[in-house]
């Protein structure tokens, strides 16, 4: 018997504000434990939250991205746990009335994948991603277990980073849909710049709800949760595992027990963390002591007209109107800091090919070679650009620009400077062409004469030893141009003696 | 009871005289202090006093006044209290002074920051003198249930003076304080007030911030005055309220004109009286002498040419049941972080985390904190939520609305503060629903979020003070101030 998975995921986002979501802390780590808390974050008595306004509006950008419908009329809500690293008792978050509601997110799946039950998107090579909810929340403290001195001591200065979780409908079959939306989502949420979304550091967080099902079977099963995925690589092999380990069971006749499990990214298992009987009993409520949030048109309206365009209709434009071909346009708009270069460089060199060409190829192969993020581009906006139009126009020879882009690259250097004070500029002045061309004719006069005597294979001879004698910077096209030239006259003077 | 002339002054009296250097603050100080020492005893109002620091204050105070009158024009105006020694209730913050909610889960608790309410009144040049007893987290009505024992009635010790904010208001009663400031979530404010036959203004929800107010019941808790005299109310409401940006919730509203409301008419008035509030069945059933009392109001109004009506509001019968599931719930979530883990009282011994939990709340918390987290806890429950809970806060919103449509009607209403005169020791707090029915006359306006006073109207056979309540519309401070001063120019029972 076949079996599908199916996934529904919960991603926390850390949002990049300067300031945490109910108090004015800043929300940049570093520093000794606890150095950036207050009264409120600290949740001491008598202290009251106050909303952070560039969070409700990341929250609402972020909503709008997704496609979602905006609560007009949106509230906060309590939910009441015990945790050392929650100072407050609960958590403020959003359950009646969350921000954004019923929205979605076409990722690329391969033609062959199924693509029940989210809706077919009109492109067979999409497949679409219900968003359920999108909310907003305030992130807890952190525990530190000092295994020396056998104690746990707590770091609240994480306490109050504004969070918005994305929940997803069950949509996703496999592993693949899972990491295509997470990263098509990390690219976008960077776009838009509400987030880092690393996840290596926590700025991005995945739970893995997941049940699987015989083929044809259509109620869901049981589900668990897997929490801790710290990479997409931990979140495609947990997907694996947790698959089939509940497909073991159910083959096997067992039941699949409601729990939230931890993934163990060494020992690539996961292990139950509690069941369901005892998951907490969250008592939620609306916040008395936040007010209502009330969003109106004009204020959904701006916040629109703020969102920069996205990825998903950049790939659009690139291929539509800039005429790239769509494996092109993929890769260049994976990147927020890609796409800022390649849109500069193609209207400097005011051809988009040109420009996707040497992106891909030799800015792409810089990337690998030295392990770079895009994020951490040293590059001007400007340099790529520069170094086209200074190749094409015969100024410089291609490897003068590849060096020039490896300099640009590394250390951010200027192009024209970094030509000046390295010599890397073609020599396309043709009198000093001439001069060199006959200089080399006279230094070789077996190989000149031989040429002029029908041996025209010489003439590649003959083409590099003048290329040697300017040091390779001679514009190769005027330089052969300047060599036929002289040979042309010589062949004529000698008809002429004759 | 001897005492000093200077005690029986109002607060604004004394800042009056202090200006003119009549008197100075130093003197009030040391004579608040005289009587502290010789009844604070057997009285238990305060939880703790500053003594050194108030005279030191009021010397301070002292030393502008001279600098003042002696033409110094880098004081451009005195501040409106200044020299004045008031009190301030055990849960309002000030920075470096311990505040504990009259619990032994802060005990010792010390916060690093001054709630906004308290630190208005040290702008306004008020002197702190101390913080008052208090039922346990306010969460009571007769100061009975506060860690650190009972405190008495300012005329009789067998007798609670009310609660929760009964010490601020036997402070001021017994001449321990001028004014004070309480709290009032169902009634902390008013209740107490009657009892000790003053002035107790709950103020319109948001008006006053809560910023350092420790939370019992976020969306009713209200700091507020407990004075001498209608104007001292007004005079104490002005300089605590007023919009704050570290509250959300809190709000801009009008002051009250103190001197508009000495030529308050209630001449063509219409003034209501919520039957509702009139009870003659149940746990706590109005007695003959608050219904004479108010019997009397009405007559008095009458003959001054207000017209009153007895008005139907149904809803209020459910007022009690809401309150006590909406002010419940928000109080478990809001004591849920007295967990042992970062201040406050810590149980020993624990095995682990759990059992640390378990034990600080069980030890930390005192009986009538607790029964109120279960309630909240049960109302909440994922079980309940829909049933009780949700209807709770639909039947809050009815509240509001009937009190909306009968204010189209009505410029003020009247009822009594409490059923019943201050009970003796024993006699409510052992029975929490005889206590909670006993509310039933505050908690609408707590629901509602609209302003309400106490006023003193009368005495019962034992000579104990009995309180009217005056409720306006949201924002109706100078309405029913101004009717509060109508009620003390005219004495109980018309014009002695």
């Amino acid at each position: 018997m076949e079996f599908e998975t199916i996934v529904g995921l919960e991603v926390h986002v850390e949002l990049k504000t300067e300031s945490k979501i109910f108090c004015s802390c800043p929300t940049r780590f570093g520093g000794a434990p606890n150095a950036h808390i207050c009264e409120v974050c600290a949740g001491l008595p008598g202290a009251l939250p106050r909303l952070n306004k560039k969070v409700l509006d990341y929250a609402v950008m972020t909503s709008l991205a997704l496609h979602c419908e905006v609560t007009k009329k949106s509230r906060f809500d309590r939910k009441n746990y015990f945790y050392p690293d929650l100072p407050k008792g609960y958590q403020i978050s959003q359950l009646y009335a969350p921000i954004g509601r019923n929205g979605y997110m076409d990722i690329d799946v391969r033609p062959e994948a199924g693509r029940s039950p989210g809706e077919a998107s009109s492109d067979a090579s999409k497949k679409r991603i219900r968003i359920h909810e999108l909310h907003m929340e305030d992130d807890a403290g952190k525990l530190i277990h000092d295994e020396a001195e056998n104690s746990t001591k707590i770091d609240f200065s994480r306490c109050g980073v504004p969070l918005l979780e994305i929940v997803t409908e069950p949509d996703f079959r496999s592993d693949e849909e899972v990491t295509a939306f997470l990263s098509e989502l990390r690219t976008m949420l960077k776009f838009i710049g509400v987030s880092d979304c690393k996840m290596q550091e926590g700025s991005l967080r995945a739970d893995v709800n997941l049940s699987v099902r015989p083929i044809g079977e259509t109620a869901l099963g049981t589900r668990t949760e897997m929490k801790n995925l710290s990479s997409f690589r931990a979140v495609s092999k947990a997907i694996g595992y947790e698959a089939k380990r509940q497909w073991e069971i159910v083959r096997c006749g067992g039941t699949i027990d409601r729990e939230t499990r931890r993934w163990d990214e060494e020992k690539e298992m996961s292990f139950s963390m509690r069941k369901k009987e005892d998951a907490a009993e969250y008592k939620y409520f609306p916040e008395p002591d936040l007010p209502v949030l009330r969003i109106t048109d004009e204020k959904i309206d701006e916040l629109r007209s703020v969102l920069p365009e996205l990825p998903q209709e950049k790939r659009k434009r690139y291929i539509e109107e800039l005429h790239l071909p769509e494996y092109d346009a993929g890769i260049l708009t994976a990147n927020k800091e890609i796409t800022v270069l390649f849109e500069k460089t193609a209207e400097i060199c005011g051809d988009p090919k040109d420009a996707s060409n040497w992106i891909m190829v030799d800015l792409m192969k810089l990337l690998n070679d030295t392990s770079t993020l895009p994020e951490d581009l040293k590059i001007r906006e400007d340099s790529l650009g520069e170094i086209i139009v200074m190749f094409k126009e015969g100024k410089v020879s291609r490897a003068a620009g590849k060096e020039l882009l490896r300099a640009a690259f590394a250390e951010g250097a200027v192009p024209k400077e970094y030509a000046d004070a390295k010599d890397l500029w073609l020599i396309t002045d043709r009198g000093s062409l001439e001069e060199a061309v006959g200089k080399i004719l006279g230094n070789n006069g077996k190989a000149r004469d031989e040429y002029l005597a029908g041996k025209t294979k010489n003439f590649q001879f003959l083409l590099g030893q003048a290329m040697r004698e300017t040091k390779g910077k001679a514009d190769p096209a005027l330089l052969r141009s300047v060599l036929e030239e002289k040979l042309a006259q010589l062949s004529h003077d000698k008809t002429d003696k004759m | 009871m001897e005492k000093e002339p200077i005690l029986s002054m109002t607060a604004l009296e004394l800042a009056q005289a202090i200006r003119k250097k009549k008197v100075t603050s130093v003197e009030a100080v040391r004579a608040i202090f005289r009587n502290i020492d010789e009844h604070e005893y057997e009285r238990h109002a305060y939880v703790a006093f500053w003594k050194e620091e108030a005279l030191s204050e009021a010397l301070a105070c002292d030393a502008l006044v001279d600098k003042y009158n002696a033409g110094n024009t880098e004081i451009s105006e005195l501040p409106p209290l200044l020299g004045v020694p008031v009190a301030i209730k055990d849960n309002l913050l000030l920075s470096g002074k311990t505040a504990s909610c009259g619990s032994k889960m802060l005990e010792n608790y010390i916060p690093p920051y001054t709630a906004s309410c308290v630190e208005k009144l040290e702008k306004a040049g008020a002197v702190i003198i101390g913080r008052t007893n208090m039922d346990e987290f306010g969460m009571g009505v007769s100061t009975e249930h506060s860690y650190f024992g009972a405190t008495s009635h300012p005329m009789d010790i067998d007798r609670v003076p009310g609660g929760s904010s009964g010490g601020s208001a036997a402070a001021v009663a017994s001449l321990e304080a001028f004014a004070a400031l309480g709290t009032d979530t169902g009634g902390s404010i008013r209740q107490p007030a009657a009892f000790c036959g003053l002035f107790g203004l709950r103020p319109t929800y948001g008006s006053v911030s809560r910023h350092g107010l420790v939370a019992f019941a976020s969306s009713m808790d209200t700091a507020g005055p407990i004075a001498r005299s209608s104007a001292d109310a007004a005079a104490l409401f002005n300089i605590v309220m007023g919009p704050d940006p570290k509250d959300q919730t809190s709000v801009s509203s009008p002051r009250v004109d103190i001197s508009a409301m000495e030529s308050y008419s209630v001449e063509g008035k219409r003034i209501g009286i919520p039957k509702q509030l009139l009870s003659d069945e149940g746990d706590v059933r109005l007695s003959e002498e608050v219904a004479e009392s108010l019997q009397k109001a009405k007559v008095l109004l009458q003959e001054k040419g207000a017209i009153i009506e007895e008005v139907d509001m149904p809803i209020l019968s459910y007022a009690v049941p809401v309150y006590y599931i909406l002010s419940s719930a928000e109080a478990s979530s809001n004591l849920s972080r007295y967990d042992g883990i970062r201040y406050g009282y810590r149980a020993e011994d624990a095995a682990d985390l759990h059992d640390l939990y378990t034990k600080t709340r069980s030890e930390g918390f005192g009986l009538e904190v607790k029964r109120r987290i279960l309630l909240g806890n049960y109302v909440l429950s994922s079980e309940h939520f829909e049933d009780i809970y949700r209807k709770a806060e639909k039947a809050r919103d009815l509240v509001r609305k009937a009190f909306e449509e009968v204010f189209s009607k009505f410029d003020l209403l009247l009822s009594p503060t409490s059923p019943v005169t201050a009970p003796k020791k024993g006699e409510i707090a052992d029975d929490p629903l005889i206590a909670y029915a006993s509310d039933l006359c505050t908690v609408p306006a707590s629901l509602a979020g609209i302003p309400a006073v106490s006023i003193p109207f009368g005495e019962d056979r034992n000579g104990l003070p009995i309180g009217l309540q005056l409720m306006g519309p949201r924002f109706g401070e100078q309405e029913i101030l101004g009717a509060a001063r109508f009620f003390e120019k005219n004495g109980e029972g018309g014009g002695d």
